[in-house]
C-alpha cells in the first residue's frame, strides 16, 4: 500500500497506508485527518475535499477536469496546488505524496 | 459524563457521533442500528453502485477500526422498539433496554409502497439500502426488462443505471412531468428529452394499478388507464415515509416527520432528531422542511452534535441537492417552490445549461446541469444571503460558460 504523507493546517503530520484504488479524499476521511469532509462521497458534487498537493508531486496527477476546476471556485483559499481530493484516485506511483488539508472546507 | 444513544446507522447517525467527538463530547456514544452493516454511503446505491461501478465494500463510511478509535460502539441488527422517555431508556427487540442521557434519533426513512395488489411478488423491488440495491443489480442484465414506477430523483437515477447495464427501462411517472416535485418545468422536459434519446420509455399521467406475475416469471404491469406493460422487474420508487414511530409512540410532537427546533431539539430537552426523519425549521427561507439530502443529513447532524455538547449552532442553511444521471450532472441549490417565472442561461440542447428561479425580481433557486460554475455561484449568493434570495440584477452575467447565450425568461 502506498504511503500517503497529509499534514493538517497545524502542521499535524500523518504517514498512511492507504490501498491502491481509494481516493486521497477517502484516506482522509477514513483515517479521521482534519480539514476534509467528502460530504457527498466522492461524486465530485459538493467541493468539500479541498486539498493542496505539494507541486513536486503534480506530474503524477490526472489532469482537472472542467467539473472539478469550476467545483473548486466553491472550495476557499484556492491556489495552483489545489485539487478536489476525491479525483485522484490512488495507484503504486502514489508512494511518498505529501498531502496539506485546509483548515476548512468553506 | 453524558451516556448518548444513537438510534439510527445512516449518514446522519455517523456524522451525530464524529460531531460529538470532534467538539469533545466524553461520554458513551451507542449507535443503534438496525441494518447488517456499518454506516455506508446510499447515494451511489441509484447511481454507480447500481450500474455496477463501485462494491459494497466501497460504500462504507469508515473502517471499523475508525469507530474503535472514535469510541463509538456500533451495535447492527438491533431494532429499538420503544422508548421510556419518564426513565430515559430504549427498548430493544430483544426484551433489553439500554438507558441514555441524550436520545438522537436519526432513524431515516423508509420506501413509499403503493398498496397496489402485487406489489408482495419477488420481482417487485424497493431501493433504499444497500440490500435493494444488490438484489435489483443481480437481477438486472442487458436485454431484462424493467419497469420504475415514479419518475423522481431516485426513479430516474435507476432507470439511467439500469440502461447502462444493458436493461430495458420503462418509466412511468403519475403526474404529468418527471420530478415535479423538486424542478421545474424546463428541467423536467431536458430530463425526459434525455432518457428517451438513451432508449428509455418515459410515460406521464401513467397510473400503475396491479401488477401480475405468471409461473415462468413473466411480469405484467397493468395501468389504470387498461394498458399493460410485459416486464421482469419492477422498481417502485414513489418516495419514502419518514420513520416516525418510535417518537410518536413516545407521545412526541410528529407532523411529517419527528418535529424538532433549528437544532435538532424534539419538545424533550433529552431527545433530540436528524436527518431525513425530521420536520425542522429552516429560518432561513422561512418555512418548516423535511428534506431528504446528503446535506441535510450531515448539518442538521452537526447542530444536534453542537446541542448536545452546550455549544449550540442553530441549522440554518439554503439546502442545496444533486443528481447524477448517465453523463448529466444536476445540481440545485434552494427550492423552486414559489418561483412566477425563469430565466434560463445556456443552452439546454447542448447539455449544458442553469434555470434561475425568481420571486419577483429575486433568485430563490437554481437549477444547474452539467454546469457546476452556475452551481458554484448559487450556493455562494444565496447561502451568504440573510434570507437565502438575490435579486437577479446582483446575479453575476454569463462567463462564457453555461451562460453564454442570450437570458430567456419565461414563465416557471
Amino acid at each position: 500500500m502506498p504511503k500517503i504523507i497529509y499534514i493538517d493546517h497545524s502542521d499535524q503530520r500523518y504517514e498512511l497506508d492507504v490501498p491502491v484504488g481509494k481516493t486521497i479524499m477517502e484516506g482522509a476521511v477514513e483515517n479521521a485527518v482534519p480539514g476534509v469532509d467528502g460530504d457527498c462521497g466522492g461524486q465530485c458534487s459538493c467541493a468539500t475535499c479541498h486539498v493542496y498537493i505539494e507541486p513536486q508531486f503534480a506530474h503524477l496527477l490526472p489532469e482537472k477536469s472542467r467539473v472539478e476546476e469550476e467545483m473548486l471556485e466553491l472550495a476557499v483559499e484556492v491556489n495552483e496546488d489545489s485539487r478536489l481530493g476525491c479525483r485522484l484516485q490512488i495507484d503504486e506511483t502514489y508512494e511518498g505524496i505529501v498531502v496539506h488539508t485546509p483548515e476548512s472546507q468553506f | 459524563m453524558k451516556r448518548v444513544v444513537i438510534v439510527g446507522g445512516g449518514q446522519s447517525a455517523l456524522q451525530v457521533a464524529i460531531t460529538l467527538r470532534q467538539q469533545g463530547h466524553e461520554g458513551t456514544i451507542t449507535m443503534l442500528s438496525d441494518e447488517p452493516a456499518l454506516p455506508y454511503q446510499r447515494p451511489p446505491l441509484s447511481k454507480t453502485h447500481l450500474a455496477g461501478d463501485a462494491d459494497a465494500e466501497g460504500l462504507a463510511f469508515r473502517t471499523p477500526e475508525f469507530y474503535e478509535k472514535l469510541e463509538v460502539e456500533v451495535r447492527l441488527n438491533v431494532r429499538v422498539t420503544a422508548v421510556d422517555r419518564a426513565e430515559r431508556r430504549v427498548e430493544l427487540e430483544d426484551g433489553s433496554t439500554l438507558e441514555y442521557d441524550v436520545l438522537v434519533l436519526a432513524t431515516g426513512a423508509r420506501p413509499q409502497r403503493l398498496g397496489l395488489p402485487g406489489e408482495e411478488l419477488k420481482q417487485v423491488h424497493v431501493l433504499r439500502t444497500a440490500a435493494d440495491s444488490e438484489r435489483l443489480r443481480t437481477q438486472l442484465r442487458a436485454g431484462e426488462r424493467l419497469v420504475v414506477v415514479g419518475g423522481g430523483y431516485l426513479g430516474l437515477e435507476a432507470a439511467a443505471a439500469a440502461t447502462q447495464l444493458g436493461a430495458k427501462v420503462t418509466v412511468l411517472e403519475a403526474l404529468p412531468r418527471l420530478m415535479s416535485r423538486v424542478t421545474g418545468a424546463r428541467v423536467s422536459t431536458f430530463l425526459t428529452e434525455l432518457h428517451r434519446s438513451r432508449g428509455v420509455e418515459v410515460r406521464t399521467e401513467a397510473v400503475a394499478e396491479r401488477i401480475e406475475a405468471d409461473p415462468e416469471g413473466e411480469v405484467l404491469v397493468v395501468l389504470a388507464d387498461g394498458s399493460e406493460l410485459p416486464c421482469d422487474e419492477v422498481l417502485v420508487a414513489v418516495g419514502v415515509v419518514p420513520n416516525v414511530e418510535l417518537a410518536e409512540g413516545c407521545g412526541l410532537p410528529v407532523d411529517n416527520g419527528i418535529v424538532v427546533d433549528e437544532h435538532g431539539q424534539t419538545e424533550d430537552p433529552a431527545i433530540l432528531a436528524a436527518g431525513d426523519c425530521t420536520n425542522h425549521p429552516n429560518p432561513v427561507i422561512g418555512q418548516r422542511l423535511r428534506l431528504e439530502s446528503v446535506h441535510n443529513a450531515i448539518e442538521q447532524a452537526k447542530a444536534v452534535a453542537a446541542t448536545i455538547v452546550g455549544a449550540p449552532q442553530p441549522y440554518a442553511q439554503v439546502p442545496w441537492f444533486y443528481s447524477d444521471q448517465y453523463d448529466v450532472k444536476l445540481q440545485t441549490v434552494g427550492l423552486f417552490q414559489g418561483a412566477d417565472h425563469v430565466v434560463l442561461r445556456g443552452e439546454p440542447a447542448e447539455g449544458k445549461f442553469a434555470v434561475l428561479y425568481l420571486a419577483g425580481d429575486r433568485v430563490i433557486a437554481v437549477d444547474a446541469i452539467n454546469s457546476p460554475r452556475e452551481f458554484v455561484t448559487a450556493r455562494k449568493l444565496l447561502a451568504e444571503s440573510p434570507d437565502g434570495t438575490v435579486p437577479l440584477t446582483a446575479w453575476p452575467e454569463g462567463d462564457g460558460d453555461a451562460a453564454s447565450s442570450a437570458q430567456m425568461i419565461m414563465p416557471a
